[in-house]
């Protein structure tokens, strides 16, 4: 009998979990996945927003702003890179900077500092690539750019530290309330809890509504984006947002905070929950709005292309806190954009709740402090020889486009909640993430995992289930 | 810190080949970095024949061309270091390494000569849509697992791109007995050399389907179906040519880029057309003292010409290093690439460094059948030379002589360009 389950390990299951391991309980994360940070959390354009676009009096308004306000201490306790670098949305036609400041107005009612409208030529000084037709836009000083992955890997390993159990690759397929004990079923088990966290993602509307009569349905919204290269560094200085047109909502354009530049997303609705596919339709409609707030943006440069699903309510705000008719039934629902930037607000607002439910009291051996995965880049000469002598490992680049050495890797597979496919390896270490996308550090870190896990070859995968990368021997190596 | 005459970054068929021979021209204090656990660079998973067949007049697999190389290195005993990756090159030519041994550590280098060679393009640069499953690889990512590694990715294969490395992947994983279903090309025509195609294709009944490129991929853990389309004149897919192949395994050969990353960081200016280092006759680069060589310059087709072209940055390092490259007397002549050709590799020309014979490489944009490949000394064709077919997928030469260039001393331009009959 666990105190709390929580279904589902993206940011916000991890946030909660990392903000309830601080009291006495014994709490279970299951996620279907082999890894944490693997729906939505990892497919966004990893920003913090600064809140000036939720409706007021909304919850994603409050969540938002809370967020926002909370990331420094966050990221400064488990050392996850964050930058307020500021946010800019564009408007493009003279007769509507009206709305600009109408959404400076909608800021400020939500608690949104510092907001701004800077003309043209202010822009051009902050911004010297904004597109030729950007007339003026809303600054947002208080906006930043934030890695998602590790965000929801270092809520993931605090949490572990300090008790939370991790079941991966466990998909639950149901879960109901008997005597007051929840139960959730999955294939192979039943667990028991006194409290269950809803943190479903695209999903969450399923499990909400297997406990509670109040009906949610959740049409995934998919955003597709494309990635340039560090090669492109320092071309956007800020998350550039469009006022949405009569064509259609815009895109943003914003650097992240690897050096990246991310370009995206689409919004369209789709009906299958597991629907991340990427078009040509997609791709190229986010190019083209793109050169609306930024020109000549170098496209060549691209790396990657991607498709996350957003998890958009048809109450369109988050449905967080319990369940009216289900008590005990936690819902962590509907989080859509702004959710990454909300995390750390639903997690401490859940987590509050769940306590005063089930009457928990503070460990007091909590620990907050986590540190990320060394970065040797950051070390002098003299640091990194030190280092090298003591961890030889750090002595190998594996990744080369990302200068990832083999003992961030090491690192990676044997923390808490560690690693184990090349995708969770690439989300916490940035190995394979560069310009040749796996090509050449591959084979290598396949053969870490291997070595590490103590598996076959054929049984590493890129993100778990049947993503295999060899399935045989050759006909020498038999 | 430490003192090296020649640093030399990278230690496959360029480096090596560079190392060789700036120590049979005098240098004495040369040093190879290599990032890899051997000597050989990508020749090492290129276990098929058909190298060195300019170079020794014999057929070698990849391996036993390179071990001629290493060889030669081993017989001269040119200092090497493997595992070692070169961090960073200044521009004043200090050069940053690690490995687990020494750590980090800085050379001070007279000459560098820049051979670390090119990558593949990945899928996200292709803007394939459809899924991100496993079972999707560039075609030598695929040829290191079985050719190093020993282990088969998938059964079923479709090939984008018919680029050299797929085209000998397509061979290869047919011969370990998976049925390679068809290679498809963006373009209307390989990028591949001919012979593969025959002899990789043709000889296993695998279809070239030209104008065809991949718009879906389905699969959500791994690679199940992709779908090929039939493209325009624009490259654009034309609606209704669409096919589905099932598949486990797909293998993209789009093309190679010069890894210039250090380069760039050296200030070293790169080609638009080429992603490889601008480079004057001596094989160097704006930055004095270093020069760049094999595919980190230009992607080749065949090794051969890339070891003769090391050879060359390998001689003006040694001779830069020993202080004998003086400031050239001031005329540059400038190369152009014209009517078809895209680049010419060296872009400017000091006639008075140009030994006996200057070989000019470059590549055309399209298929040319029985036209001319001409040189111009500014506007005078000095060049006419008859081929029955030039294609994108060969390199092609020129050759110049310091005599040609000395009967001109007001020369200013020489012009490469296809003319048609």
């Amino acid at each position: 009998m666990y105190d709390i389950i929580i279904i589902g390990a993206g940011v916000i299951g991890c946030a909660a979990a990392r903000e309830l391991s601080k009291y006495n309980a014994k709490t279970l994360v299951i996620e279907k996945s082999e890894d944490v940070c693997t729906g939505t959390s990892k497919a966004n354009s990893a920003i913090v927003h600064s809140g000036y676009d939720a409706k007021n009096g909304t919850l994603k308004a409050r969540f938002n702003v809370e967020g926002n306000r909370m990331m420094d201490k966050v990221c400064r306790e488990l050392d996850v890179p964050f930058k307020r670098i500021g946010s800019l949305t564009v408007c493009t036609d003279e007769s509507r900077i009206g709305e600009l400041d109408a959404l400076k107005e909608r800021g400020e009612k939500n608690g949104v500092e510092g907001l701004r409208i800077l003309d043209r030529d202010e822009l051009l000084e902050i911004e010297p690539h904004i597109g030729d037709g950007v007339v003026a836009a809303l600054y947002a000083p208080t906006a930043g750019i934030i890695c998602p992955f590790k965000l929801t890997v270092a809520y993931a390993e605090n949490a572990a530290v300090n008790g939370v159990e991790f079941l991966f690759d466990t998909a639950v397929g149901k879960v109901y309330a008997e005597n007051g004990i929840w139960h959730v079923v999955t294939e192979n088990a039943e667990y028991t809890a006194a409290a269950v966290v809803n943190a479903a993602g695209v999903y969450s509307d399923v499990f909400h509504n297997m406990v509670s009569d109040e009906k949610l349905n959740i049409v995934p919204r998919k955003g597709e984006y494309i990635l340039l290269d560090r090669a492109a560094e320092g071309y956007v200085k800020h998350t550039v947002f469009q006022l949405p047109t009569k064509f259609g909502k815009g895109v943003l354009v914003t650097p992240t905070v690897h050096g990246n530049t991310i370009v995206g997303p689409t919004a369209v609705d789709v009906n299958e929950k597991e629907s991340t596919s990427t078009t040509a339709a997609g791709i190229e409609s986010v190019i083209a709005k793109a050169s609306l707030s930024i020109k000549d943006l170098p496209t060549r440069q691209v790396i990657t292309s991607f498709a996350g699903l957003r998890a958009h309510g048809d109450r369109h705000d988050f449905v967080v806190g319990e369940a009216a008719d289900a008590p005990g039934f936690f819902d962590c629902a509907a989080i859509e954009s702004p959710g990454l930037s909300a995390a750390p607000a639903i997690g401490i607002f859940i987590a509050e709740q769940i306590k005063n439910k089930l009457q928990l009291s503070e460990k007091e051996d909590f620990i907050a402090q986590r540190k990320d995965i060394l970065n040797p880049n950051k070390l002098t000469i003299e640091e990194r020889n030190e280092l090298i002598r003591r961890e030889p490992a750090y002595g190998t680049i594996v990744c080369r486009c990302e200068s990832v050495t083999e003992g961030e890797i090491l690192d990676a597979i044997r923390r808490p909640v560690g690693a184990r496919s090349l995708d969770g390896v690439k989300r916490r270490t940035r190995a394979g993430m560069g310009r040749c996308q796996a090509g050449f550090c591959s084979p290598k870190v396949m053969e870490i995992l291997r070595r590490e896990l103590d598996i076959d070859l054929t049984e590493v995968t890129k993100s778990g289930g049947d993503s295999y990368i060899v399935n045989a021997r050759t006909k020498d190596g038999e | 810190m430490k003192q090296v005459d020649i640093v030399i970054v990278g230690g496959g068929p360029a480096g090596l080949a560079a190392a060789v021979a700036a120590y049979d021209s005098g240098a004495e204090n040369i040093l190879i970095l290599e990032r890899d656990e051997q000597l050989g660079g990508i020749l090492n998973q290129c276990i098929h024949n058909g190298f060195g067949l300019h170079t020794f007049k014999e057929e070698l697999t990849g391996p036993e061309y390179a071990d001629r190389f290493i060889q030669q290195v081993n017989e001269r005993e040119i200092p090497y270091l493997l595992n070692t990756m070169v961090m960073d090159i200044s521009p004043d030519r200090i050069v940053t390494a690690m490995n687990r041994e020494d750590g980090m550590f800085q050379l001070e280098a007279k000459a560098v000569v820049l051979a670390m060679g090119c990558r593949e393009k990945p899928r996200g640069a292709l803007n394939i849509p459809g899924y991100r499953p496993a079972g999707i690889f560039s075609a030598g990512t695929a040829q290191r697992l079985v050719n190093i590694e020993g282990y088969m990715p998938g059964k079923e294969v479709v090939v984008l791109g018919s680029g050299d490395i797929g085209l000998i992947m397509a061979r290869r994983m047919t011969l370990e007995g998976a049925k390679v279903k068809l290679v498809a090309e963006l373009m209307p025509y390989s990028g591949g050399l001919k012979r593969n195609i025959v002899q990789c294709l043709d000889d296993f009944g695998i279809p070239l389907r030209l104008s065809h490129t991949v718009i879906d991929i389905e699969g959500k853990e791994h690679i199940t179906a992709v779908t090929i389309a039939e493209v325009g004149a624009d490259r654009k897919p034309i609606p209704g040519t669409e096919e589905r192949y099932t598949c486990d395994t797909l293998l993209l050969s789009c093309g190679l880029i010069p890894e210039n990353e250090l380069s760039t960081a050296a200030g070293v200016e790169l080609s638009p057309v080429t992603n490889g280092p601008v480079v004057n006759e001596s094989l160097e680069t704006n930055i004095p003292g270093v020069f760049a060589c094999g595919n980190v310059l230009h992607v080749h087709d065949l090794v051969d010409y890339v070891s003769e072209e090391a050879a060359k940055a390998g001689q003006t390092a040694a001779k830069y290093a020993r202080g004998e490259v003086t400031e050239s007397a001031g005329k540059e002549i400038r190369m152009k690439a014209e009517s078809g050709v895209r680049y010419t590799v060296p872009s400017t020309i000091h006639p008075d460094r140009v030994d006996d014979k200057l070989t000019v490489r470059f590549r055309v944009g399209d298929v040319y059948k029985d036209s001319y490949v001409s040189v111009y000394f500014d506007d005078e064709r000095v060049q006419h030379k008859k081929k029955r077919i030039i294609a994108p997928g060969e390199m092609e030469q020129i050759v110049l002589t310091k005599k040609q260039l000395e009967e001109y001393p007001d020369l200013q331009t020489i012009t490469v360009k296809i003319e048609a009959m």
